[in-house]
């Protein structure tokens, strides 16, 4: 039974023991403890921890002092394995963070402010980051993360066939959008679609309903707010794309390959992240070089918003050497870094700084994720919010495949997020009374 | 010291390990199970709250429990008698002195169970796919039209029975080979000369001498086909619509996705006592019927 120490216990433990210095007592107590003469951990996420090794050759040689140890998570275990991380008391010095797990972390009280690292630093410029992915990383008013990279969604679209139905200019607005899909479905007839929102994926959902005003969650992040106006117009528009076989009511696994069927013409409009672009180069035939492209997100009544995603670099409270740590984090910030990790992966910088370097400039699929950049808004935050989010893409699929109405799917969604949250709303009322 | 001391002290060593590593787990699981233990119990144990049986309560009151609770069932009823059929007749089959390359299918029949799931799901997904897959081909020689067999819910299920059946059917044929190789000819002998044929040689021969195994062998395949996991996590994720959701990957999604380890705790109490309860009631059966 993974019983955990509470942190103040913890801490001072360790202190105590990187104060005596003792590798002996170390030892003896079972697991090896961190000293300050260990090298600085880093943990990266996915394609990112790939390439981590090389970002930080060109740190370590400029502080020669500074030893550091990279280390890769696969992206489907990262949230697993980061948890058993902190049950187990070996969280890493520095770690890239899904910015949506940044509320979780800092609700297991795991995280350090950054605050004051930030105010006291040249490199890391708040007003130069996109102002609402660096709002993500922002929890009851403290700053918990510095935005690495961002991961919005926006519209891959074919050019090409959306020509071929009339229209030289992707659509701003959702009835424009839907009379596009309209033209292409019957253009395409019924083996073919006009967009593919896989049935296992949140984001698509979360993505329309962000782009209404209503928050997600209501009294400060106690209970379900989806039974309203808003949210009922986007699941519409959401339920309305199946319901008029514009999308397949399909996930991705049965698509097999998104990159083929995206060039067969199976599906012409696509909502996903920056990463896709280089994956779409990489695995279109040449033919199609200049049969795609990207648009902001449509919106209710104009451009829309997206979700903040991303991912931060974080400062864990477990670490001994939080200068060092801030250290590699400026150095991971600067534009140049931000500019190859753009060069390696495709990754997105969040500076503006840094877009204004060239190769994002001369990129034209970037373009639009740098406009959809301005227009973007984070999920609530709260720890339970990647749960809720799954409950959402489910009901979403019930509402899709004809079960429940839109009305009863968003009551339904109320009713379980409110059970999700009792816990929730039992500790803020106990530390309401407390004080 | 009398014996029955002595035979305690013998017993002690194991009795120990049992103790320590079987009972005591087993203990901790079901006190977790009486608190809502999750993340934030996890950061401050002062956040952890004695909730008795509130946990068993909000399950049997949660239809997605009792939705996979009836995939459960649905997969090993429909599961079990598959794969024994499909042992039993491949055993027989590779058994058959008239057989040729008999060695050779023993190993093909058996090559599944030792492939890793992920590579095969990639290649039954393929099967599958209802525009590409062999499976809707051949079914469009009949003139059955592509089946949508992992976005259909109807047809989900089966499709993971089909995958699941077709990797571990091997394993049961080895073990029921060894059975079959060890009836004696003579009883075969015997009852040709008495006049039986085929089938009534299968009948009261075969499959009365196979009954101990058999029993055995359905055991051990119902209990596995009740933990049932694998198959939709890596083929369906579960979906769609929850159709593929067994009891074992929700309790999976509660403990070590979401954290809620109180309430996984509670369904693996829930399962355990189900599948008890289900070994203990086939074991009277095959016993009454041994004895008939």
């Amino acid at each position: 039974m993974p019983i955990r120490h509470s942190p103040v216990v913890a801490v001072t433990r360790r202190t105590a023991i990187a104060g005596l210095a003792g590798t002996l007592i170390a030892a003896s107590s079972g697991c090896a403890r961190r000293t300050p003469h260990d090298p600085l951990r880093l943990w990266a996420i996915g394609r990112e921890g790939d390439i981590a090794a090389q970002l930080v050759d060109a740190f370590v040689a400029r502080n020669p002092h500074i030893a550091v140890e990279v280390q890769k998570m696969p992206v489907t275990a990262a949230h697993e394995k980061l948890l058993t991380a902190y049950a187990g008391d070996t969280l890493p010095d520095v770690c890239t963070l899904g910015n949506t797990w940044v509320p979780e972390f800092q609700a297991l009280n795991a995280l350090q402010p950054l605050d004051e690292l930030i105010a006291g630093s040249s490199t890391v410029d708040v007003r130069d980051y996109f102002s609402g992915i660096f709002e993500s990383n922002r929890v009851d008013g403290v700053i918990y993360g510095v935005p690495w990279y961002v991961d919005t969604r926006l519209l891959y679209y074919r050019r090409d066939i959306l020509q071929q139905v009339g229209f030289g200019a992707p659509p701003r607005s959702w009835d424009e959008w839907a009379t596009m899909m309209a033209a292409i479905k019957r253009q395409v007839g019924p083996q073919r679609y006009s967009a593919l929102l896989p049935l296992n994926e949140y984001e698509p959902l979360v993505v329309l309903g962000l782009q209404t005003p209503t928050e997600f969650l209501r009294d400060g992040g106690r209970y379900g707010n989806f039974s309203n106006p808003d949210f009922r117009r986007a699941l519409k528009f959401y339920n309305d794309m199946f319901l008029k076989g514009w999308a397949p009511r399909a996930s991705n696994t049965q698509i097999s390959n998104v990159w083929d069927e995206f060039g067969n013409g199976y599906f012409s409009f696509y909502i996903s992240g920056p990463w896709n672009i280089a994956e779409f180069k990489k695995r279109l035939p040449a033919k199609l070089k200049d049969a795609w492209m990207t648009a902001p997100m449509p919106g209710p009544d104009g451009p829309g918003m997206s979700s903040a995603g991303g991912a931060s670099l974080v400062i864990f409270k477990a670490s001994q050497r939080t200068a060092d740590a801030w250290k590699l984090i400026e150095y991971l910030s600067e534009p140049a870094t931000q500019q190859r990790l753009y060069q390696l992966i495709g990754n997105m910088p969040p500076r503006r700084a840094t877009w204004q370097t060239s190769d994002l400039v001369q990129s034209p699929y970037a373009l639009a994720f740098h406009e959809q950049l301005e227009r973007v808004r984070s999920p609530p935050k709260v720890p339970e919010w990647e749960r809720i989010a799954q409950e959402l893409r489910l009901m979403g699929e019930r509402v899709v495949m004809q079960r429940v109405t839109v009305e009863q799917g968003t009551a339904q969604l109320d009713a379980k997020v409110n059970e999700i949250l009792t816990k929730r709303r039992w500790l803020l009322a106990r530390k309401s009374g407390a004080k | 010291m009398n014996r029955s001391h002595a035979g305690w002290w013998f017993a002690a060593p194991s009795l120990l390990v049992l103790a320590l590593f079987f009972f005591v787990p087993v203990l901790a699981a079901f006190a977790m199970s009486l608190t809502d233990f999750d993340l934030y119990a996890l950061t401050d144990l002062d956040n952890l709250r004695f909730v008795g049986f509130e946990n068993y309560g909000a399950l049997l009151r949660e239809p997605l429990f009792w939705k996979s609770l009836g995939n459960t069932f649905y997969f090993v009823l429909l599961g079990v008698p598959l794969s024994l059929g499909l042992s039993l007749g491949a055993a027989m089959l590779v058994n058959s002195r008239v057989a040729r390359w008999r060695n050779f299918f023993r190993t093909v029949y058996f090559a599944p169970v030792v492939t890793t799931l992920v590579a095969v799901a990639v290649v039954w997904r393929y099967i599958l796919h209802t525009r590409y897959g062999f499976l809707n081909y051949m079914l469009s020689w009949f003139g059955i039209d592509g089946i949508d067999w992992q976005g259909d819910p109807h047809w989900a299920m089966p499709s993971i029975v089909l995958l699941a059946v077709w990797k571990n059917f091997g394993y049961n044929m080895i073990i029921l080979l060894a059975a079959l190789q060890g009836i004696p000819e003579d009883l075969y002998e015997a009852a040709r000369i008495d006049g039986a044929t085929g089938w009534q040689l299968f009948r009261h021969v075969t499959l009365p001498s196979l009954a101990p195994v058999l029993t055995l062998v359905s055991i051990l395949t119902m209990t596995g086909y009740f933990q049932l996991f694998a198959e939709p996590y890596v083929m369906t994720e579960g979906g769609p619509l929850q159709s593929t959701l067994s009891v074992l990957y929700f309790m999976f999604e509660e403990g070590f996705k979401w954290w809620s380890l109180g309430r996984a705790s509670a369904v693996a109490f829930l399962l355990f006592v189900l599948m008890f309860a289900i070994t203990l009631l086939q074991l009277r059966l095959t016993r009454r019927e041994v004895r008939q």
